[in-house]
């Protein structure tokens, strides 16, 4: 219906976010029926989303055609806003930011360097950044997830970890139970992608390559790598995100520094 | 002397020096100075909200002194590693934390921090001690609030501490487990000489209980002094 109503396509473009924005406010007001309140948090995250992605695509533009050097930066950039953004998760854990631009750097960057110096992602900007910024994104929630889980987790169990402290347990040992099941549980996202790839959804950069004339077997098994790779990125940032994280939560003096009451 | 010890009674084990804490501003501990004799149990008893927890969480440096210290034998407690501290000076939380696994798993839980084993043997003494011989193998999710609390005890007993501290070891329990921790903690106390500072709410248990009680009040010391001059004042 649109499309009889914009013929101009940035007309069109703005027309569908607002008819897509439209229906992820209707939801939260349902939501906010259940007295869950997420309404400023989803405009400004849908108002922020729109604009950044906007920005980006701006920029995109002049750098596509400058040289290639600038998709590293551009994508150093894109982890640390991505480290900025999940590290929102771990509010009342001193250093996440750290903790968590480190992980994003570690888990994303590691699989990008390895795979554009295997051939696997092309160097040229136009597909690095894209190929670059699935990987970082897709660490940024899944170490958003393991931040989070680990978060509540730990205020869950706040008694068994005092209790390990108190007959002298090392701080990271008092909480390795809530590390590991926070890493399993930010992992299940990426899992289920990858089970489901091909029957639940096919995504959308396979449509692109098929529409762009790619051959679909290859289109199909591209699509794979590029999950597997998604898995392979958010299990790293994982990893290392959960082993750094055991420590901070924790004073100097191996006091359990995330108490009740800090808002998320 | 160094700055990091301090001189006292010979049979001082634990003193502390103006201790307080503040939380967001505000006085929860309030320059509480006091002596705990090696081989006493001392009661901490007041209203809630008084600052008994508080008091014994500075205690084993589960929180920080905002100012003023703790002593352990003399030694600043911020000069002994916290792990080693806690090793020394135990603690029995107010409701029982098991952790997965058997009852002789959790007993093994201190000594393995150091890289010790139990033994079966002293396993079994430990159960023995605390009323629940033959329980090793129990799963800890099948134990009753008084057994779990029996085996609480016995994991802190485990790492031969210097002082066990007890934060209202009976107030999560019903009546007639209540009766039993509490003549099994006489007993363990009573046996070993064990020092004991102990956090309790109730005036009646602290009489049977204790040597000597400070009272707290909206985080101040405010009497100490033996049990019949306190709580039968």
């Amino acid at each position: 219906m649109l499309k009889h109503l914009f013929s101009n396509q940035l007309q069109l473009g703005l027309a569908q976010a607002a008819a897509a924005a439209l229906l992820a406010c209707i939801v939260i007001l349902i939501a906010r029926r259940r007295q869950i309140h997420l309404e400023s948090e989803t405009v400004i995250a849908l108002v922020r989303g729109l604009v950044q992605i906007m920005a980006v695509g701006s920029i995109l533009v002049v750098l596509l055609r400058g040289p290639r050097w600038t998709g590293g930066l551009l994508l150093l950039a894109m982890i640390i806003a991505a480290g900025a953004t999940s590290a929102k998760r771990a509010r009342g854990i001193p250093g996440s930011f750290k903790v968590s631009t480190y992980s994003i750097a570690c888990g994303a960057g590691t699989v990008i360097a390895v795979m554009t110096w295997l051939g696997v992602i092309d160097t040229p900007i136009t597909a690095l950044i894209p190929v670059g910024s699935m990987l970082i994104a897709n660490a940024m929630n899944t170490n958003g997830l393991a931040l989070n889980r680990f978060r509540s987790d730990v205020l869950a169990h706040r008694g068994e970890i005092e209790t390990a402290l108190a007959l002298g347990a090392d701080p990271r040992q008092s909480v390795y139970p809530y590390a590991q099941s926070s890493f399993e549980a930010s992992l299940i996202p990426a899992i289920d992608s990858l089970r489901s790839l091909g029957i639940v959804w096919i995504p959308g950069l396979m449509a692109g390559m098929l529409l762009s004339g790619a051959r679909p077997v290859y289109a199909a098994i591209y699509q794979f790598v590029v999950l597997a790779m998604i898995f392979a990125a958010s299990g790293l940032t994982s990893l290392v995100s959960t082993l750094l994280i055991r420590t901070h939560a924790f004073t100097p003096a191996e006091q359990l520094a995330l108490r009740p009451g800090i808002q998320k | 002397m160094s700055p990091a010890s301090k001189p006292g009674a010979a049979n001082t084990i634990l003193s502390t020096d103006h201790l307080s804490r503040e939380v967001d501003s505000r006085a929860i501990i309030h320059e509480i100075t006091v002596e705990v004799r090696r081989g006493e149990v001392l009661a901490v008893v007041g209203p809630s909200g008084s600052g008994k927890s508080s008091f014994l969480r500075l205690l084993n440096r589960l929180d920080e002194p905002t100012s003023g210290t703790v002593f352990l034998e003399g030694t600043d407690y911020r000069q002994i590693v916290p792990r080693e501290l806690r090793r020394r000076v135990g603690m029995v939380m107010q409701r029982p934390f098991l952790f997965p696994g058997t009852a002789v798993d959790n007993l093994r839980y201190g000594p393995c921090q150091r890289g010790q084993t139990l033994s079966d043997a002293d396993a079994e003494a430990l159960l023995t001690r605390v009323g629940l011989t033959g329980y090793g193998s129990r799963d800890v999710t099948n134990l009753s609030g008084g057994e779990a609390q029996r085996i609480s005890l016995a994991g802190s007993l485990a790492n031969s501490p210097q002082v066990l501290l007890m934060d209202e070891p009976t107030s999560a329990l019903d009546e007639s487990s209540k009766l039993g921790v509490e003549s099994l903690i006489l007993e363990v106390i009573g046996n070993s000489k064990l020092t004991c500072v102990i956090v309790t709410h109730d005036t009646a248990q602290a009489a049977r209980l204790a040597d000597r009680a400070m009272i707290l009040d909206s985080g101040r010391l405010v009497r100490l002094g033996s049990v019949n001059e306190i709580l039968h004042a």
